[in-house]
């Protein structure tokens, strides 16, 4: 028997593997992005593409039963009273809990960026991550608790005789209501509670890449500290600010769980979503209005882009 | 006429550390002046100290005869030429130089033509629309430069505007700075480390130590009649010799700083002149430089550096030499540190 075997250098088929590979730097490519594509393909991409597919399907009050046929009816059941009640409802209080979300923590990042050191910044860190860490619907009860009629803030009010406060918020038409778990205002703090740190996380980041000396080149130059806030600090925040803004916003569009533990019964998109592919079983229904959130954060990144927030980016 | 700058006796404490330590010193108007010293020797943090960026902790700061204590960056009237030159990246070039016209008010059609001109006199013309990030080091760097000029300040702060560029660029722009402070005739004062460039660009060069000045005066009287230990070593490089040393070749019993390019380096055995002082020793290193030629000779109890052109030699390490240096060279130094 002839021992004559050449010994392949490249170590058998692994090794032709590979040679094969390095000669085609593109297959490589395409053989380590294959399963990410796959992924976002199929599952992603595809699973929003059947969505919009049953949202041009209609249900038959009838039978109760999907017609697959192409219509436009179903968008135009979007156009009702009530459901463009909701989706008003739902922007509205979108619009206001990302609006309340910037103003309370582009302060509290303004500190953490430029003051916090140490073990400030480790508390920082720690107190707007830990609400994080537990469970999302332990802490919207735990918020009821707090709101209901019998709970910590009345008897908190009572106490410090700031009772009239409250009683005259809820007196208010509209975001009154019974008691704050059962208004709009209760909706609005748990939903502000819940997002805020979705909202000061990438301000602090936008601020911490703020050098200082660019703040120095703007007194030397003559500007007060004010004036360096509204021309500096500011306009290379604002990527934060929009950044945050995308997730509270979209955060709140698609909520359904706030406003049903903490609210009136007045439905919000996501809760119409949720009651029309459960229990009503109009999917087509339930599609459309999934469409709507996505097609209002499309118009709101297109209006942030053009106004230049990611130019600094 | 007050002086452009007087700091009397000034102080400024970074917890323990003294990085100004008692500093008085008086810059003249229209002077290129220059701070000189290794890094952390406080000269960074003296010209903060007139930008406004710092305050003093102790004694007092006038600018153009008024008062500077209390008185925020944004009410001075000197600007800043940042080390990284800190031009806003969310500004275009042209908006960035009109940027302090537009905090005083100037209407939009001023400040945008006031900031073109600006921008011509730097040879920048036409980058107007440009963002910083896409310029080179160079052209941010004469960013920077107009965007301080354009306000008119009566004088220029200049925290190494020319450490990031690289060695060509870095002549050049000495040259232009020179050419404009002579132009605008408004007081500059710059801060480096690299003493080559203080002595070609300055009229006035103050060498700083630990948070203090130890020597000031003209760029020849500093290099030439160096006071101290510091001095001499820091500028240039010198032999510094000790007093004993000194003593016995042709100088006084003091420390005493001799220049490596005054000394010839002739064989062993060689006379020695009149008003010449000499030691013999051997090369130990011969270091090629170009336009010199570096000789490290150990003349027993001390190392001694000398340059000579290049082309002037066929030493060789290991030959044992004498080196011969006037007497007029040895300069006595007042202080021992």
């Amino acid at each position: 028997m002839s021992h004559a075997v050449t010994v392949d250098r490249n170590g058998g088929i692994v090794g032709k593997i590979s040679d094969v590979l390095i000669a085609r730097p593109k297959l490589l490519t395409l053989l380590l992005l294959l399963p990410p594509l796959l992924w976002i393909g199929i599952v992603y991409i595809g699973s929003l593409f059947a969505l919009l597919l049953q949202s041009f399907y209609s249900l038959d009050y009838f039978s109760g039963l999907v017609v697959h046929e192409f219509t436009l009816s179903t968008y135009a059941q979007l156009l009702d009273e009530a459901n463009v009640q909701i989706i008003l409802r739902t922007v509205a209080m979108a619009s206001l809990v990302t609006i309340a979300c910037a103003i309370i923590a582009f302060p509290i990042a303004y500190y953490a960026a430029r003051y916090a050191r140490g073990w400030t910044k480790a508390l920082f860190y720690l107190a707007v991550m830990m609400p994080l860490w537990s469970s999302y619907l332990v802490k919207i009860y735990a918020w009821k608790l707090i709101l209901a009629k019998e709970g910590i803030l009345t008897w908190l009010a009572e106490s410090v005789h700031l009772s009239w406060l409250i009683d005259g918020i809820l007196a208010v038409p509209i975001i009154g209501g019974p008691s704050l778990s059962f208004s709009y205002v209760g909706t609005f703090l748990v939903f502000v509670y819940v997002w805020i740190p979705y909202m000061i996380l990438p301000i602090q980041a936008a601020l911490e890449r703020v050098p200082a000396n660019y703040i120095e080149a703007s007194a030397d130059l003559g500007a007060n500290p004010r004036q360096t806030f509204r021309t500096v600090i500011f306009p290379l925040a604002l990527p934060g600010i929009i950044a945050g803004s995308i997730f509270t916003f979209s955060l709140t569009l698609g909520d359904y769980i706030v406003p049903t533990i903490v609210g009136n019964s007045r439905l919000f998109i996501g809760q119409a979503v949720y009651t029309l592919q459960g229990t009503a079983g109009d999917v087509p229904l339930a599609a459309a209005f999934t469409v709507v959130p996505m097609l209002i954060m499309a118009f709101y990144l297109w209006m942030a882009k053009r106004m230049g927030a990611f130019d600094v980016l | 006429m007050p002086p452009a700058v007087r700091f009397v006796n000034v102080s400024r404490h970074f917890g323990s550390i003294r990085a100004v330590d008692d500093v008085t010193l008086d810059i003249a108007e229209g002077e290129f002046f220059a701070m000189l010293g290794p890094s952390g020797s406080g000269k960074t943090t003296c010209l903060r100290l007139i930008a406004g960026f710092e305050q003093p902790d102790e004694g007092h700061i006038e600018i153009f005869g008024d008062t500077a204590d209390g008185v925020p960056p944004y009410k001075r009237n000197v600007n800043t030429v940042f080390q990284d030159y800190a031009l806003f990246p969310h500004l275009t070039v042209g908006e960035n130089v009109a940027y302090g016209l537009m905090i005083k008010g100037v209407g939009r059609a001023e400040r945008e033509a006031k900031a073109r001109d600006a921008l011509a006199m730097v040879k920048l013309d036409g980058f107007t629309d440009r963002r910083p990030a896409q310029l080179s080091g160079g052209q941010r760097q004469r960013v920077a430069l107009s965007r301080a000029l354009v306000n008119g300040p009566k004088a220029l702060l200049l925290d190494e505007p020319l450490g990031a560029l690289d060695l060509k660029l870095r002549e050049q722009m000495q040259e232009e700075l020179r050419t404009l402070q002579r132009e605008l005739g408004i007081t500059f004062v710059f801060v480096t480390h690299d003493q080559s460039e203080a002595l070609s660009m300055a009229d006035r060069v103050a060498i700083f130590s630990e948070g203090r000045i130890v020597q000031v005066g003209s760029p020849s009287d500093v290099y030439e009649r160096p006071q101290s230990r510091f001095v001499a070593d820091f500028v240039g490089s010198s032999n510094v010799l000790t007093p004993a040393f000194a003593a016995c070749h042709g100088g006084t019993d003091r420390w005493t700083s001799l220049r490596p390019e005054k000394i010839r380096v002739v064989p062993a055995g060689k006379s020695v002149p009149a008003d010449h002082g000499h030691a013999d020793g051997e090369i130990k290193a011969i270091n090629y430089q170009g336009a010199v030629t570096r000789f490290s000779v150990d003349g027993g109890d001390i190392r001694i550096t000398a340059e000579m052109p290049a082309s002037a030699s066929s030493l060789k390490e290991g030959d044992r030499v004498r080196l011969i240096w006037p007497k007029s060279a040895m300069v006595t130094m007042e202080n021992d540190a």
